[in-house]
């Protein structure tokens, strides 16, 4: 019998991930969002630039990746590294359900704490006006997908998962990407951006590719991703001290 | 019943042979794999766990492979040797949730608790406890499906003598009920104490196998030597070589002490303290200086 979730598995996983310190990490970027969000709100009052700039360049382009690393990562990574997660695989449940249940918590807690923290600041930087807020909130959501399963399948990968996933978050979508235009192109940020840009009126949500190719790339992403994390864990040896 | 079965498995990492062409089964009852650090035995253990595949050869489980095969963990219980746990959950949210994985519940999880006697401490967070209390929550967690094969990797490390005693007693119990227990350690003491069968593994080769009692003496009958500091080393030397348990004595001036070589271990021993009152020489070292588990083991190879 297959199932998709496993009701163990995911509390084991959202306590190992909403433990005390890494809850804090998880708090600073959506607090700062926020923050920033209320900052730009008086000084600047309402300006659409500024506001754009908030939402897409620091809540888009680096806080719901950064939480997709820490989530996504946290998720498996930890529990791969210090041997707990044979706990789980040396049960009777398959490990499709173990690594899918695992991708659930992640998305939710990346959505928990980019996409609600995205709308929240939409909201005090612009309120409902031109769907800005609905169109980051959309592009943040679909991201905390494609970022945890990416992320996850990391966190099988390597022990480095974090480092891995915060030097591509940097330097491959935040930085390559604000000068290379090839670079922008492939990078999760413009696909949900492609997404979620398109319930904004007008051209106020530009991506450098078009909403269906966009919603196609993260979809192949997210597939891809989980079945190569499914067929890492199947395979999955513990770390022998011998 | 329930037999594990490794048909000629070898295992190997790069251009290193952890384990090589090994054919053993093991049955009910409690088996000792004993060896010394490094030779295989969590390699082994791991793959009897499903947690590794064989490189060649086969493991199987009442005939059934075990490597990728989820449903072998109804039978099986494995205790790790590593640490970690879940240490933001008490001793009995960590039982549960294994009894959950087994599609089982708290009741489960309770019996398996008292079985280690570990009730007292169950409510309090695994990070405060101790490594015996550790040991004995992976027991309960290992136990709670009443499995009927149950692996332990190196179980009595770092544990105290009371706890040493109780985990043996648990192990015997579970070997009388007609379970198949096997668990690795390195000493050859504890292994006596509760194996009535033991596997012994060098360098990744199946060394010898047999109860306790053949092994014991392939290893205590082989010539032991002893490194020995007194005040007088050389009227030591003469009062030991005439008793027959010594075969051989050299002095080594390098290290400013005896290199003694005794035939008889349990005659020697008693002999090497008399000897020296009897003469009036105080001995300031006496160090067996071939003890090292792998020259012990080189022996029981070659023998």
């Amino acid at each position: 019998m297959f199932t998709v979730f496993h009701p163990t598995v995911a509390r084991l996983t959202y306590r190992a991930l909403l433990g005390r310190r890494r809850a804090l990490v998880l708090g600073i970027l959506p607090s700062l969002l926020v923050l920033i969000a209320v900052a730009v709100r008086l000084l600047a009052d309402g300006d659409p630039r500024s506001s754009t700039d908030v939402l897409g360049r620091f809540a888009l382009a680096a806080m719901v990746p950064i939480i997709g690393v820490i989530a996504g990562t946290g998720a498996i990574g930890p529990e791969i590294d210090d041997g707990s997660v044979m706990y789980l695989l040396a049960k009777p449940v398959q490990r499709r359900t173990v690594l899918l249940t695992k991708l659930v918590v992640a998305i939710a807690v990346t959505m928990v704490f980019s996409a609600v923290p995205t709308l929240i600041a939409a909201l005090i930087l612009v309120g409902t006006a031109d769907g800005i807020a609905v169109a980051y909130t959309v592009a943040a959501l679909v991201a905390s997908v494609a970022y945890a399963s990416l992320f996850l399948m990391l966190g099988t990968l390597t022990r480095h998962a974090v480092v891995v996933g915060l030097v591509y978050t940097l330097i491959w979508e935040t930085l390559l990407g604000s000068y290379v235009a090839g670079a922008r192109s492939l990078s999760v940020q413009q696909w949900a951006l492609a997404v979620g840009g398109d319930l904004a009126e007008g051209k106020l949500i530009t991506s450098e590719v078009d909403m269906g190719t966009g919603a196609v790339l993260l979809t192949v992403v997210t597939v891809v991703a989980t079945w190569y994390g499914v067929r890492r864990l199947r395979s999955l040896t513990p770390a022998t001290e011998e | 019943m329930t037999t594990i079965q490794l048909d000629h498995v070898s295992r190997w990492f790069g251009n290193v042979v952890a384990v090589n062409d090994i054919t053993v089964d093991v049955g009910p009852g409690v088996t000792g794999l004993l060896g010394p650090n490094g030779a295989g035995k969590s390699t082994l253990i791991n793959m009897m766990a499903g947690f590794l595949a064989p490189s060649a050869g086969s493991v199987t489980l009442d005939g059934s492979p075990v490597w990728r095969n989820e449903s072998v963990y109804r039978e099986i219980g494995i205790v790790p040797e590593r640490e970690a746990m879940y240490d933001f959950l008490t001793g009995r949210q960590f039982v549960v949730a294994n009894a959950e994985l087994h599609g089982l519940g708290a009741a489960e999880a309770q019996r398996a608790l008292a079985l280690v006697e570990m009730e007292h401490a169950q409510d309090r967070k695994i990070g405060t406890y101790s490594k015996g209390m550790r040991q004995r929550v992976k027991m309960a967690s290992a136990l709670v499906h009443d499995p009927s094969v149950l692996l332990l990797d190196e179980p009595f490390n770092g544990m105290d003598p009371r706890q040493r005693m109780q985990l043996m007693d648990v192990l015997r119990r579970m070997g009388d009920e007609g379970r198949t227990v096997l668990f690795s350690s390195h000493i050859l003491e504890e292994v006596e104490q509760v194996a009535s069968h033991i596997e012994v593994v060098v360098a990744g080769r199946h060394a010898a196998s047999g109860d306790f009692r053949s092994i014991r003496r392939l290893m205590t009958d082989r010539p032991h030597r002893y490194l020995v500091r007194s005040s007088d080393d050389r009227a030591l030397a003469a009062a030991l070589i005439a008793d027959p348990s010594t075969s051989g004595i050299e002095v080594d001036a390098a290290e400013d002490a005896l290199v003694i070589q005794a035939a008889d271990f349990g005659r020697f021993t008693e002999l090497l303290p008399k000897v020296a009152r009897e003469h009036g020489i105080r001995l300031y070292t006496v160090s067996p200086s071939d003890e090292s588990l792998e020259s012990v083991f080189s022996y029981l190879v070659a023998a």
